[in-house]
Parts: structure tokens; C-alpha cells; sequence
């Protein structure tokens, strides 16, 4: 019997394992992601209680939250590109024109 | 049934999302999180919610990470060789998968039925309507403002791509 825990459980590791990815890689492209897989995991999170609360606005949110992370993968990946061609690789720890 | 579905597509979602942080090369990261869509897609057909696994599918897994990988390819990102071993061997390899894929899919598209069955989800009584017809009557009649709303949020971000990537900025 799978209950609302188990997705819910199953979400948080999703969302841990993204922020552990865009903690500790360097690489601006999976940084990108690992924020995609977190995105996904809140996805998944709306889409359990949307079904265990007898509710349409979860999914309704899903789709809004589909939307809004297409639109910032867009941007994130051009900003991506505007960094390569500046600097010619796409290590965050190059990005460090605003530090101290 | 369904606790064993859960298992391992929960399994297969984790795995792959454990592969995409840790691996080095970037192509085989997208890879793997195509793999995570899919595993996240199925999830999604479990909690009945077919039009939001669909959309899934063709969002994130047909489109965002088909824009990772252009992104990757066009800064050569990764160094791609080309795999050796024979030609003749990948012909026969990709034809047996493309019928194994027809076969697959010949039993649901021949027991394809329109409409009907869900249960709704609008806390009210059972209207048996479908999925995508319970999003629809809510999305178009109560949520509309945002609906637009994310339609210009696109539009702002098609600009915002295409002058972040231009050459001359």
C-alpha cells in the first residue's frame, strides 16, 4: 500500500540530491540541472497531494511550475553560452568578477 | 501491484538522479536525466495524473534536455569520438530496437479508448471525466489569468535568450 509518505519521501531525497548537485559541481551545465531535478521533485510533491487531497489544483500548479522552469532553463542556458564566449569554459569558480 | 510499480520506478528515478550529479561527462548527465523524466513521468501516471506525465514527457524530456544538448554540442562541451565496431552491427541493433518499441506499444494504441473511466479529482462527486478534461475545466475557467500570464512569461524569456546569447552584446 503506497501512501502520501512514501512520494513525499521519494521527493525530498529528489530535492536533497539536487541541492547536493548544484552545492558541490562546478560545471554550469549540471548546476542547471541538479536546479531542474529540484523543480521536478516539488513536481512530484504537488502532484501526490493533488491526488491524496482529491484536488486539480495541484496538477494545475505542476503545469504553471512546468512552464516557469522551461522559461529559466531558456535563459540559465543562455546566460551559459554569454559566459562561454567570455571566458571560454564554464567553471562557476570563474565567475568571480563581482567578489571581493 | 502498485507498491512494486512505486519501487522500482522510484528506484530508477533516484538511481538516475544519483548518476546525473556524479558523472563527469556532461552528455552522459543529460542522458541520465532524460532517464529521471521518464522514471518521474511514469510516477506521475501512478497518482493518476496522465496529462501532467504527458506534458512532462514532452517538456522536460523532449524539450529542455534536447536545449541541454544543443547547448552542450554547440560549445563542445564534451569530447565526442565516434564508437567503433562494425556499421552493419548498429543498423541491425537500432532496427531491432524500433520493432521491439512497435511491439510494445501495439497492444495500448489498439486498446486505445476516448474519454471516459477517471474518477474526478475535484472533491466532488464521480463525474467520470478524464484527466485531461477535469485540468481543462479548471484551467480555463478559474486559473485563467495565469494561464495567460505564463504566456507572456514565455515571451519574456524568448527575448531574454536571444539577447543573453547574442554575439555583439
Amino acid at each position: 500500500m503506497v501512501t502520501l509518505q512514501h512520494y513525499l519521501i521519494l521527493s525530498a531525497v529528489l530535492f536533497c540530491l539536487g541541492i547536493v548537485g548544484v552545492m558541490f559541481r562546478r560545471n554550469l551545465i549540471v548546476i542547471l540541472m541538479s536546479l531542474e531535478l529540484m523543480l521536478n521533485a516539488v513536481n512530484l510533491t504537488f502532484i501526490a497531494f493533488s491526488r491524496y487531497l482529491d484536488s486539480i489544483e495541484g496538477q494545475i500548479f505542476v503545469l504553471f511550475i512546468m512552464v516557469v522552469a522551461a522559461a529559466e532553463v531558456a535563459v540559465g542556458l543562455a546566460v551559459a553560452v554569454a559566459i562561454f564566449r567570455e571566458s571560454g569554459s564554464i567553471d562557476v569558480n570563474n565567475v568571480n568578477l563581482m567578489k571581493w | 501491484m502498485e507498491a512494486l510499480i512505486f519501487y522500482v520506478l522510484g528506484a530508477v528515478t533516484v538511481i538516475s538522479a544519483v548518476c546525473v550529479i556524479f558523472l563527469r561527462r556532461p552528455l552522459h548527465n543529460v542522458l541520465f536525466m532524460i532517464l529521471t523524466m521518464i522514471g518521474l513521468a511514469g510516477l506521475f501516471i501512478l497518482l493518476n495524473a496522465e496529462f501532467v506525465a504527458m506534458v512532462q514527457l514532452i517538456v522536460y524530456a523532449g524539450a529542455v534536455m534536447v536545449l541541454f544538448l544543443f547547448v552542450i554540442m554547440l560549445l563542445n562541451l564534451d569530447q565526442l569520438t565516434a564508437s567503433g565496431g562494425p556499421r552493419a552491427m548498429r543498423w541491425w541493433i537500432g532496427i531491432a530496437l524500433a520493432v521491439g518499441l512497435v511491439v510494445l506499444l501495439f497492444p495500448i494504441i489498439r486498446a486505445f479508448v476516448p474519454a471516459a473511466g477517471q474518477g474526478a479529482l475535484t472533491g466532488g462527486a464521480v463525474q467520470g471525466l478524464s484527466n485531461t478534461e477535469i485540468i481543462a475545466k479548471e484551467l480555463f475557467t478559474t486559473y485563467l489569468l495565469p494561464f495567460e500570464i505564463a504566456s507572456v512569461l514565455l515571451l519574456a524569456a524568448i527575448i531574454g535568450a536571444v539577447v543573453l546569447a547574442r554575439k555583439k552584446l
